[in-house]
């Protein structure tokens, strides 16, 4: 699979689905919750568009902030489950 | 220490005092600010209607108040009885309205089992279902897993995507929203207003579905803790077995308790947990008193936090572009 740029593709999902208003940027840090950014819903399908955008499976225990609350979580997310795989 | 201990009693309630003061509330607010001639009341065999009944019947009388129960085929056959065991309690004119019929009118049951079919596809006639919550109280994300059980008795389950587990919360909501429909066409015919029925959690929580149950003109507990309104249920001579009963939502086909579909927790523990966090209480003292971890104790905290920021859109009433001149709210 050629490389993909993890953080750039959630923040354009991000954006496409859940910016409505003046919210413009997604610092590659800031926290989905804190920021008010998505709500659980909004969670569920993050992690719907995880799963298919990369071709990973997110398992019901890795439903947690480390690794779905801020970009950069995602990014290492997404490279510890592909370097599982 | 700046904040109240939490102490066992906390919410220890004079059951007859606020029973005056709600009931004489109700009047105000029912006859002078909104100058109906009685109310109308959902009853749908569960205690915070059942209070909200007797507290009617003490305010009006119970020749001004009006029961409706609303069963649906997916009800349990017990909540009915319950029901109209309450409008005999307090002697309430009260009628039977079955909404089966609107709800197939409607695409109800269909859209929803079309939801759970892109999950279990072999989900159909016979089966049963339910929704229930995870994450939320140890740390991750609260999410929604279907429930299905075949007529064979064999029980599945599996997380909900999110587009699924929209469509069935969106299609499970006429429910709420058809009986609200019928509490109107009473209320409008009599000139009554209608009573809403939430708790304080449930109305702290955002636990009621926008325009379906949330819709009311009156709601005389939500300011109340569930565990007040089961002692003032009590007090108001409910009958026991409602008491005594477990919250159950009475809304998907198997059966599902209020701290699975939403709560996370007991509503006993739920209570001191939103009382704690509202009188400033740390976690770390609440977490002492209610025999759990600082952290769990945290995430509890988090998830009221959650909860109310997720479902403030359902308070919200709609907002204008500017105010309109001579329109009071």
């Amino acid at each position: 699979m050629a490389k993909q740029d993890v953080k750039a593709e959630v923040r354009k999902f991000l954006l496409d689905n859940f910016s409505m208003g003046d919210r413009a940027v997604v610092a590659d840090g800031a926290s989905f919750m804190e920021e008010h950014i998505l709500d659980s819903t909004g969670f569920v399908e993050l992690v719907s568009f995880i799963e298919e955008a990369f071709g990973i499976q997110v398992d019901d225990a890795e439903m947690v902030p480390e690794n779905l609350d801020s970009l950069v979580n995602i990014e290492a997310f997404v490279a510890r489950k592909r370097g599982a795989a | 220490m700046s904040h109240p201990e939490l102490k066992p009693d906390c919410l220890a309630l004079d059951c007859e005092a606020e029973a005056t003061r709600i009931a004489a509330r109700m009047i105000d607010i029912v006859g002078n600010d909104l100058r109906r001639r009685g109310a109308t009341i959902a009853i749908s065999g569960g205690i915070d209607s059942a209070a909200c009944a007797a507290l009617a019947a003490r305010a009006f009388g119970p020749e001004r108040v009006f029961g409706i129960m609303l069963p649906e085929r997916e009800n349990s056959p017990e909540s009915l009885a319950r029901g109209l065991a309450v409008a005999e309690r307090f002697k309430l004119p009260h009628a039977v309205e079955d909404i089966t019929a609107a709800l197939e009118g409607l695409g109800c049951y269909r859209r929803r089992d079309e939801a759970i079919r892109a999950v279990f596809p072999e989900f159909g006639d016979g089966w049963k279902s339910k929704i229930v919550i995870a994450g939320g109280q140890d740390g991750s994300f609260n999410y929604f897993r279907v429930v299905v059980r075949s007529p064979d008795g064999k029980q599945h389950e599996a997380r909900l995507p999110a587009r699924e587990y929209m469509q069935i919360v969106a299609a499970t909501n006429f429910k709420q929203r058809t009986r609200k429909a019928l509490e109107y066409f009473h209320a409008d015919r009599l000139g009554y207003a209608v009573i809403g029925t939430p708790n304080r959690l449930e109305y702290d929580q955002g636990f009621f579905v926008k325009l379906g149950d949330g819709a009311a003109d009156v709601k005389p507990i939500a300011h109340l803790y569930k565990t007040q309104v089961v002692a003032l249920a009590r007090h108001l001579g409910v009958p026991e077995e409602i008491c005594a009963a477990k919250p159950t939502t009475d809304t998907y086909s198997l059966a599902q308790g209020q701290d699975e579909f939403y709560f996370a927790l007991p509503y006993q523990k739920m209570d001191i947990a939103l009382w704690a966090f509202n009188h400033g209480v740390p976690a770390e003292a609440y977490a002492e008193q209610a025999g759990i971890s600082a952290k769990q104790a945290q995430f509890i905290y988090r998830d009221i936090v959650a909860k109310r920021r997720t479902t403030r859109y359902l308070h919200a009433g709609p907002r204008l572009v500017e105010e309109v001149g001579g329109i009071e709210h």
